[in-house]
């Protein structure tokens, strides 16, 4: 998933639509060999790279990997355990044993209650979609201040953007801390301002976020930033 | 069947009571992406037919007996609003939504990437708001489009069409006459790029040749429906109105 910042020409297809000849070529997220062509499984834009033809999906639900890094709001607790929503099909696990507490038996819901939200990284996946969390690692802890929005699959990419050089001049220009997890869920926490400017972000992302003209579009909404721009 | 004394359906000059062609179809209009809250949504309007179908999913399979260890499980709920026909329908589920509900998955999970979603549950929320025969046809070509509306992997789109007999003729797309005092129905879910037939049934008696007619007929409007269908779907992401919650 990287749309680059380039404008190209990108085609927008729909799930059947053949999108180019099979020989020579492999079939990437989003596509499909059928027969001698490739078809698009989702609605989203083709793209071509190395070899390999995908379709970036214009919308997409969260399927977890290991090594995310996610938000995840706690849906219920048990005396050891914690089941958390991470924008997926089903809940993560995360035990006793990969949180960062050591608690005794039944008082997990001390450290966090249903509701309360964490930054999490999923440990494993098997192939039944069963998702194993853990909170061991530098920076993962349950988030107690702050807004946690949403922004959907396909436009993590553009607001990060290039090694993550959007993301960082928006933290500076917003002064504030920003978490864009794999998972679509962004945290923000600062002042009013810089929160402020960041709700506009997040919604300039969410309505023009794969548009070509997005990073100019940004800029001119950067200009008014409560940090100002270096 | 087709005795119902002097009820004419087709006119002198061989068009049909609303002045369409034999071969001709009602007008279809299609809108993705109408309801905020789902994952995906579409609504369609097929001559005086209108459908909204809503996309949840995938999530968790409930209740779990349901889930499937190695794919997920489509569900349906054709529903006809209470107010969507000329007599009021009693609310709730009945025999005849709970069949249509039925064959609806068992068409969607032929198109659908089901495999890819093991455990998975996907949602299909079909409401009819006005009916005027064909409303399967109209639920299933929504339930299409709101799919990929969602974002969810298929193999092809999926189009409702059918086409019937009235007079010993063969028409496309029957309206609600046509339908009721009609000789035959012959309702289609079609892969239009590959052409592969997901779903059919059929209401009186076709010869061999009559079917091949219904046939052609309905291959050319699912090609018709696809463009639209494709055509909506583009257009909400090239004017987009705003994705996510």
């Amino acid at each position: 998933m990287s749309v680059s910042g380039t404008g190209a020409e990108l085609r927008l297809v729909a799930p059947g639509e053949a999108i180019g000849a099979a020989s020579g070529v492999r079939a990437g997220t989003g596509a499909l060999i059928q027969g001698s062509e490739i078809i698009a499984t989702r609605l989203g834009w083709v793209q071509q790279l190395n070899g390999v033809i995908s379709v970036d999906p214009v919308n997409a639900a969260y399927m977890p990997r290991s090594g995310d890094l996610v938000i995840g709001v706690v849906e219920s607790v048990r005396n050891n355990l914690w089941f958390a929503d991470v924008n997926g099909p089903f809940n993560g696990l995360l035990p006793m044993s990969l949180a960062p507490w050591k608690v005794e038996f039944g008082a997990a819901r001390e450290q966090m209650d249903v509701g309360d939200v964490m930054l999490a990284r999923v440990q494993e996946v098997d192939e039944a979609h069963n998702v194993v969390l853990t909170m061991k690692g530098v920076g993962l802890r349950r988030l107690k201040e702050g807004v946690m929005s949403k922004i959907s699959m396909n436009l993590i990419s553009r607001l990060r953007g290039e090694n993550d050089e959007t993301l960082r001049s928006l933290k500076e220009a917003s002064d504030c801390r920003i978490i864009v997890a794999e998972n679509g869920r962004v945290w923000v926490d600062g002042g009013e301002d810089g929160t402020a400017f960041m709700r506009k972000v997040l919604d300039l992302v969410r309505n023009q976020g794969h548009m070509a003209n997005f990073s100019q579009s940004l800029a001119t909404l950067m200009n008014d930033a409560p940090g100002g721009v270096a | 069947m087709g005795g119902y004394g002097d009820i004419q359906l087709l006119r002198e000059d061989g068009l049909r009571l609303d002045g369409r062609k034999v071969d001709e179809m009602r007008e279809v209009v299609i809108e993705a992406g109408v309801l905020p809250a789902a994952d995906g949504s579409a609504w369609v309007k097929h001559g005086l037919n209108i459908a909204v179908c809503a996309v949840y999913g995938p999530m968790e399979a409930h209740p779990r007996k349901i889930q499937r260890q190695d794919r997920a499980v489509i569900d349906v709920r054709y529903n006809m609003a209470p107010f969507s026909t000329s007599d009021r329908i009693r609310p709730g589920f009945n025999r005849r939504s709970r069949e249509i509900s039925k064959v609806t998955a068992e068409a969607l999970e032929s198109v659908v990437l089901v495999e890819r979603y093991p455990r998975s549950k996907i949602r299909v929320e079909i409401e009819i708001l006005a009916a005027e025969a064909g409303t399967r046809c109209v639920g299933l070509t929504a339930a299409a489009v709101a799919l990929a509306d969602a974002g969810i992997p298929m193999r092809d789109m999926i189009v409702g069409v059918a086409a019937g007999k009235v007079e010993d003729t063969v028409v496309l797309d029957l309206d609600k006459a046509e339908d009721n005092y009609g000789q035959a129905d012959l309702p289609m879910g079609i892969l239009p790029t590959t052409g592969e037939i997901a779903f059919l049934q059929m209401d009186g008696d076709l010869s061999v040749e009559e079917y091949n007619t219904c046939l052609e007929y309905n291959m050319k409007a699912a090609k018709e429906i696809h463009a639209i269908q494709i055509d909506a779907l583009k257009r909400r992401y090239e004017q987009k109105m705003g994705g996510g919650v």
